[in-house]
């Protein structure tokens, strides 16, 4: 049986894409991008091949090893698990119980309240207010969770899932312009990350489908 | 996070409810509550990221506040139709006797409190037969019972069992 190349389907500016796409950057796993509009044609998520792929309607949706994995984090762990190094998890179970409540505290307490689908929802007038308030709950408790896990990184001193999480909703806090000022451990680590290569070639700015004029 | 769960074990405290669910798992692992097998862990993953992410996030408390009390069950019903039409037809590729399989799993663990709440907003649970049997099927087990909102030192008198 030929086995293909993994294939991701993303949006350059789903952060929870971005999770994904770093982690198949760190972990130096080649791939094929398939992008997915989420703004164009009512939204290509939408579409019946889509949703036979992904009933969810979601990206990211990864096709690997002859299944296809939605949910970024159940995706991350699956590369984790099958593809071990380098790590993205720590191997000490309380630091694994640290690395994993901010990752889901990220992706399942503050990115769902602000995704695409539920801000068309509150409706444009309300959309700006909404989506701040969801990020900036989400990180005043972060940071003070930082301040006991964090060390160079989200938890201690090497990259973990929590991390993959954390630049992803610092782009998007900035896009729904959060002031960053109360969060200075936040705001050090997202710094210290995107200097690294992994997090540079899997960004917004520069993925396939990024539009001519938000391109790096 | 001023939320809950938090659980204080082994001189840490933890908090999300997955996080918790994995520490206890590494640390006290039988009987399992996650397959061996990586791909359907995968699967276990995703459908319990798909509900504990995915569906109550939107339906929890602070935000049913904040999008004010004529909106609160539409809303409420809403956010968990998206997340079962899903859940539903995920199910039927990964089910056997439980979400993934014939094993209790984190999966069916997020599924049976989801399903409550589901009742709770009078979401309509025909279109989700496969959901309807396997919350059926979880509710039998003493452990889905002991652990039920009616049962606990905090149930209020109205609603204990």
């Amino acid at each position: 049986m030929q086995v293909g190349k993994p294939i991701l389907y993303s949006y350059f500016r789903s952060s929870c894409s971005w999770r994904v796409r770093i982690a198949l950057a760190l972990k130096g796993i080649d791939y094929e991008m398939m992008p997915i509009n989420l703004v164009k044609d009512g939204g290509q998520q939408f579409s019946k091949e889509f949703q036979a792929l992904n009933p969810m309607k979601q990206v990211p949706a990864l096709k690997i090893d002859g299944i296809t994995i939605g949910q970024s984090l159940a995706i991350i762990e699956y590369l984790e698990e099958t593809r071990p190094t380098p790590r993205l998890l720590p191997q000490d179970p309380k630091k694994r119980a640290s690395v994993r409540m901010i990752s889901d505290l990220i992706a399942g307490g503050i990115q769902p309240l602000q995704n695409l689908s539920v801000l068309k929802q509150v409706g444009q007038e309300n959309q700006l207010t909404w989506a701040q308030n969801a990020i900036t709950s989400g990180f005043n408790a972060l940071e003070r969770i930082l301040q006991s896990t964090a060390g160079r990184y989200c938890v201690g001193d090497e990259v973990s899932m929590a991390d993959l999480c954390l630049v992803p909703q610092v782009a998007n806090a900035e896009r729904f312009k959060v002031d960053l000022t109360p969060y200075p451990t936040i705001s050090r680590i997202n710094k210290t990350l995107l200097a690294l290569e992994a997090f540079q070639v899997s960004h917004p700015c520069r993925q396939p489908d990024t539009p001519a004029e938000l391109r790096a | 996070m001023k939320q809950v769960p938090a659980l204080k074990i082994d001189g840490i405290t933890i908090g999300q409810s997955l996080a918790i669910i994995e520490y206890l798992e590494e640390t006290r692992p039988t009987p399992r509550l996650l397959p061996q097998d990586p791909k359907k862990r995968a699967s276990v993953r995703m459908i319990s990221d798909l509900i504990a992410g995915g569906i109550q996030p939107l339906q929890n408390l602070s935000v049913l506040k904040q999008v004010g009390q004529e909106n609160q069950l539409t809303w409420a019903q809403n956010a968990i139709t998206s997340g079962f039409n899903a859940l539903e037809r995920i199910l039927q590729s990964t089910a056997g006797r439980y979400c993934v399989g014939d094993e209790v799993s984190m999966a069916d663990l997020c599924l049976v409190p989801q399903v409550a709440n589901a009742e709770r907003f009078k979401v309509d649970l025909t279109p989700y037969p496969t959901i309807s049997r396997i919350n059926k099927t979880l509710l039998a087990l003493e452990a889905f019972q002991v652990s039920h909102p009616c049962r606990q030192p905090d149930t209020p008198a109205e609603l204990r069992a």
